[in-house]
């Protein structure tokens, strides 16, 4: 019976973070510090003719001015090696090295000054002339092309179009959802340090491995050399996985001036130079037979790329690819085209593709079941799959049954009236509506060092990061657990190359990817504390088995004599020694590597496992609104989400993290959306007064349920990430409760009030 | 940020001599609005006269009504006795404003004085008659969602955003400034905000060191049958893509007087003189408030995005006198 994991133990951080005691990047300083602030480029397309900094160098304060003509030459980075060690490119574009403008508010200069606000100040006064050229920004009128990316490839399973021109019932749509923005609440900044040829980066990033790895490239320095620490993040999903210029930026900022440049980005800036969520037109053909069996699912994503002149890593919303793994059907088609527009780079955004694409294919499902008139929960269990259609691989672990009928129970559905319009509350339309939620439930190499020191404590080391989700306080749960010591005495560092290499924050992967990492080196550290045990012949231990022993109350113990024990402190001192440690490497299979504390090369997602199984959470989540129709007012009355994502390593922050999920939903559903102005492509929503995420008068009561069924097969924990899926299937929920209760389907996310006229 | 100087304001007569003297200078109240334009480098003066000391807070009755300081809080203003009991119209319409936060920075001065949210004014990269005269209106042909249906010029399609403002119009309220030459003067509130016409960097009919003092409000018997009823895209801490400042007053089924503003439709608070036409002398029905809201709708001229605004004025007004006809419930 676990004594720490699961329970919902408090963020070991808490207290260090409402004190304000916890140190993001920004608020490091060094002696010296200069601060850099970027000139951003007025143009979307064309070049830069001329740049005129001399007003800018007189300036108060300012120590350099860096333009193309005079900025560091940055070496390019290679990207095949760049793709094997696990960094996450996208936007192949290195600060200043040309005069090519690829999007607007592009950095084209930079400042680096004494004082933030001089350097702000002095970004005003440069003067740029430009070499125009009309850009591409709709999405509807560019033409659509084929993306570079592998994941973009086109699936066909059976025969697809022939499937559903023959089906009896046949669903055919076009859905719609907007750019959206991460817009975490920590800005990208970062400080960079050059000492002679070392680079020390505190940076708000979530791969310190993957940045440390593009900074030795660019400035061609051994990545032995770089250092960058990120202990901790202001929120990111996913906005601070790429490598944006802003990095090399910095870095060249303090090479130039020999001195700590520090950059934090406005707010504007965030909205403009550190990716989206691209914009998608889907089209969804659902054909199916009477009793609501699907036989044919088309999924054709339009989306968009930046219109880069180097497309290699390019990234792009992909709507239709995990979606694909929702339902059991013959004949499928995924199909994803991108139009080249002049924009910063799409990035990966909280359920990348899932999200959006779910809007789709679950609004297409709800159409399906009032089609058939089969209650939509029904059709879900009809079409319920065992295997992923595609791939044919079975899953993992799939308890989506009971997210389904429990959540539905819990939540009251079978009140829900199948016809549209039936339950009124004063002005008041109300709806019920259902989707499914998925993720998958991916995994990496990982390498962590655990430290028993002899005053009790331990240390716990890796370079997974904490975006504030909670990593700090599950791996010390999980420390806890396998060392037999309270949560307390764990001492946990994360997110700095100087610790063992791990994770990348991606893909909700860190659960899955830490905790059987840190389960292991505790295993390594149990025999390595025995071996240091029983050298000492008068131990309890002599004669004994590693079997013998289990970890518990700070100390080896007997498990046949519970009495009989020797505290770490006791073995240490007996030993001579301060401390004991161990730095374990397990790739995703659970392996141990040979080579410890190594992590060589990060194969994303091939590895053995993934040919056996397929990885995969699922999830239900059900809403109900109120719409007043005179005006197209949408609230969200009360939304109910049961999750199945193996075991919760931690009620608590796994809860937290489905009632940020669920708003993130909210915010597709009803509110967020970025609107470039056709002629310039720039953002006009550019600033959190245009840009509305959700505030808590748009948040109702959440309920979240979590099916909390381990899948060994994924990991020896058998604990699959959390994040990502929660923010799932909310928005089709919503847009479901909307029809439900109004008669009207809008198929266009953010579900604005003019939609409704 | 750009230098400039900060001067603290010391009496009424100082404090616009002050601003006066500098053509670049400008009076600071909350802040919430002018230090967010400096950051943004949309506005540059080159001097801030902080009049946020002056003892212009007071909210108090007078022989025909109220007045309210210009330097009272929105947030003390909204939930002052005399103005919930006597004006609630104008306490809902402040209270849908902005956050608590805010409300409790930001003056009633300011708030009058407020300039418009039009995305392109903000973005000093993009072109903007308001910001820059003759650069060209960004918005006329770009994104204008939130833009003008009313009163727009080929020159400007900005609205004005606030909400007290809106209240301020129906409750046919007498702006109070002090000028140049030490002398007051009165503006009643419909004069006030201007339309962009070919000058559309002026966003009212204030001069240039003028300094708002307070604002009267008249006796009416609106008290139990307003409503203010604000549209957004979000619950709360959005501005409004239409309101409606409605205000009834009944001799028995009939409505003797009538007040219908709608906001965010154009350069200034739209009060509708066909809406109010169509009410007066009419039962207080819904067929009446149907008539009432097609009159007001009429002449709009809607732009490429904003078309919806027709008809959610339209719907807006409707649902705005119907409940102020139920004392505000939904
Ligand atoms: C995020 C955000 C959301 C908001 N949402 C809303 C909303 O939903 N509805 C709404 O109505 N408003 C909203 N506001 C605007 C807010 O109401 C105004 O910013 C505020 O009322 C301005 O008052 P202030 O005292 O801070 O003015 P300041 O920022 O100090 O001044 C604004 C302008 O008024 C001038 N001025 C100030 N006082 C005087 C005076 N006595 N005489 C002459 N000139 C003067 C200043 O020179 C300046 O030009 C929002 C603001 C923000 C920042
Ligand atoms: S509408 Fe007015 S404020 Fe907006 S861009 Fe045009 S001129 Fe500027």
């Amino acid at each position: 019976m676990a004594k720490f994991i699961g329970k919902p133990v408090d963020r070991v951080d808490g207290r260090l973070k409402v004190t304000g005691q916890a140190k993001y990047a920004a608020e490091y300083t060094h002696k010296n510090m200069a601060y850099a602030f970027p000139v951003l480029s007025k143009i979307a397309s064309g070049e830069v003719a001329a740049i005129d900094a001399a007003e800018a160098e007189k300036a108060p304060g300012v120590l350099t001015v860096l333009t193309h003509k005079n900025a560091l030459r940055l070496q390019p980075i290679d990207v095949d090696q760049s793709i094997k060690t696990g960094s996450l490119l996208g936007e192949l574009l290195l600060p200043l090295q040309d005069t090519k403008i690829f999007y607007a508010n592009q950095y084209i200069a930079c400042i680096v000054a004494e004082t933030y606000e001089q350097a702000r100040y002095a970004a005003l006064l440069v003067k740029v002339k430009y070499k125009e050229t009309k850009p591409a920004i709709d999405l509807e009128k560019e033409p659509k092309v084929d993306s570079t990316s592998p994941r973009a490839k086109q699936v066909i399973v059976g025969t697809p179009v022939e499937a559903f021109n023959s089906a009896p019932v046949k669903i055919e749509q076009v859905y719609k959802v907007a750019t959206e923005n991460h817009h975490p609440m920590e800005p990208h900044s970062l400080i960079a340090a050059w000492e002679g040829e070392k680079l020390t980066v505190y940076n708000a990033t979530q791969g310190v491995h993957s940045s440390r790895h593009l900074l030795a490239q660019t400035f061609n320095v051994p990545k032995e050399n770089v250092r960058v620490i990120a202990s901790f993040i202001g929120g990111a999903f996913g906005t601070k996985a790429m490598f944006w210029a802003t990095e090399p930026l910095a870095g060249m900022a303090a090479r130039v001036t020999k001195r700590p440049v520090k950059i934090v980005l406005t707010r504007p800036m965030m909205q403009h130079c550190t990716g989206n969520r691209g914009a998608t037109r889907q089209s969804v053909y659902l054909g199916a037979t009477r009793d609501g069996k699907l036989v044919s699912r088309r999924h054709i994503t339009e989306t968009c790329v930046a219109r880069l002149d180097d497309r290699r890593t390019e990234y792009l919303e992909l709507a239709g690819g995990n979606t694909s793994s929702t339902y059991a059907c013959p004949n499928i088609e995924i199909t994803h085209k991108v139009a080249l527009l002049n924009v910063n780079s799409p990035t990966p955004m909280r359920a990348p593709g899932e999200a959006p694409g779910l809007f789709a294919l679950e609004s297409a499902m709800d159409e399906l079941a009032f089609e058939l008139k089969i209650d939509p929960v029904q059709l879900r269990l009809i079409n319920y799959g065992e295997a992923n259609p595609i791939n044919k691989l079975p899953y993992s672990s799939k308890h989506l049954k009971e997210c389904y009928e429990q959540g539905a129970a819990k939540f009251g559905w079978s009140l829900r009236k199948s016809e549209p319009r039936q339950t009124r509350d004063g002005e008041w339309l109300v709806g019920y509506g259902m989707a499914t939620a998925l993720y998958p439930g991916y995994r990496s190499p990982s390498a962590a060092r655990v430290r028993v020191n002899s005053d009790g404590t331990v240390s716990v080391q890796t370079a997974a990061h904490d975006l504030g989700t909670g990593t700090y306080t599950i791996v010390a749960q999980t420390a806890a657990e396998f060392l037999g010591v309270p949560v307390n005495k764990i001492k946990v560092a994360l997110a700095d190359t100087d610790l063992p290499q791990s994770t990348l924050a991606g893909g909700s992967r860190t659960a899955a990817t830490v905790i059987p990492n840190i389960q292991a080196a505790c295993e390594a550290l149990r025999k390595k504390l025995f071996e240091l045990a029983t050298k000492n012949n008068s131990s309890v231990f002599s004669g004994k088995n590693i079997a013998d022993v289990e970890l518990r109350d700070g100390g080896l113990f007997l498990k046949s004599d519970t009495n009989k024990g020797e505290t770490f402190e006791t073995i240490l001192k007996a030993a001579k020694i301060d401390s004991v440690e161990e730095c374990v490497t397990v790739n995703p299979e659970g392996q141990k590597s040979n080579e410890p504390c190594f992590v060589s090369e990060i194969p994303a997602e091939q590895n053995a496992d993934t040919k056996k199984w397929d990885f995969h959470s699922f999830g239900a989540q059900f809403v109900e609104v109120g719409v007043n129709e005179q005006i197209g007012i949408v609230r969200v009355r009360r939304v109910l989400s049961y999750h199945d994502c193996g075991r919760i390593m931690n009620k608590k922050t796994a809860r937290s993290q489905a009632f940020g999920g669920v708003i993130f939903g909210i915010g597709m559903a009803l509110t967020e959306e970025s609107h470039y102005d056709p002629r310039s492509a720039r953002f006009v929503t550019r600033n959190l007064a245009d840009y509305h995420v959700p505030v808590n008068a748009d948040v109702p009561e959440i309920e979240v349920y979590f099916t909390n069924q381990p899948d060994y097969k994924n990991n020896p924990l058998g604990a699959r990430g959390v994040g990502e899926i929660v923010a799932t299937g909310v928005a089709p929920a919503i847009a479901n409760a909307i029809f439900n209760a109004t008669g009207k389907r809008i198929r266009e996310a953010p579900i604005t009030p003019d939609k409704f006229l | 940020m750009r230098p400039f100087k900060y001067t603290e304001g010391k009496d009424e007569t100082s404090a616009v001599r002050a601003v006066v003297v500098n053509r670049e200078s400008k009076f600071l109240a909350g802040g919430t609005n002018l230090i967010d334009l400096m950051k943004e480098y949309v506005e540059r003066p080159n001097e801030l006269v902080d009049v946020s000391q002056l003892p212009l807070a007071q909210i108090k009755n007078t022989s025909n009504g109220i007045s309210i300081g210009a330097l009272a809080k929105n947030g003390a203003t909204a939930n002052h006795p005399l103005v919930r009991q006597n004006y609630p119209l104008l306490s809902m319409a402040i209270l849908a404003g902005a956050s608590g936060q805010l409300r409790n920075m930001a003056t009633n001065g300011g708030n009058l004085m407020q300039r418009t949210r039009c995305q392109y004014f903000y973005d000093i990269a993009m072109p903007c008659n308001k910001r820059e005269p003759g650069t060209g209106c960004g918005a006329l042909e770009g994104i204008n969602r939130i833009h003008a249906i009313f009163g727009w010029s080929d020159k400007c399609v900005a609205t004005y955003p606030g909400d007290m403002a809106n209240a301020l119009y129906a409750l046919d309220a007498v702006v109070r400034v002090k000028g140049a030459n030490g002398q007051e003067r009165t503006i009643p509130i419909q004069d006030f905000h201007r339309l962009p016409g070919n000058e559309p960097q002026k966003d009212n009919n204030l001069e240039h060191g003028e300094l708002i003092i307070g604002i009267d409000l008249p006796k009416n018997n609106f008290a139990n049958k307003s409503y203010y009823l604000k549209v957004r895209d979000r619950a709360s801490y959005a501005f409004a893509l239409v309101s409606v400042a409605a205000a009834l007053e009944t001799d028995g089924s009939n409505i003797r007087q009538a007040r219908v503003v709608l906001g965010s439709v154009a350069h200034k608070p739209w009060r509708s003189g066909e809406a109010e036409k169509a009410l007066v002398g009419k039962p207080a029905t819904d067929a009446t408030f149907n008539a009432a809201a097609e009159a007001a709708l009429k002449e709009a001229k809607p732009l490429a995005h904003n078309g919806y605004k027709v008809e959610l004025g339209k719907r807006a007004i409707v649902l705005a006198l119907q409940r102020a006809m139920n004392g505000g419930a939904e």
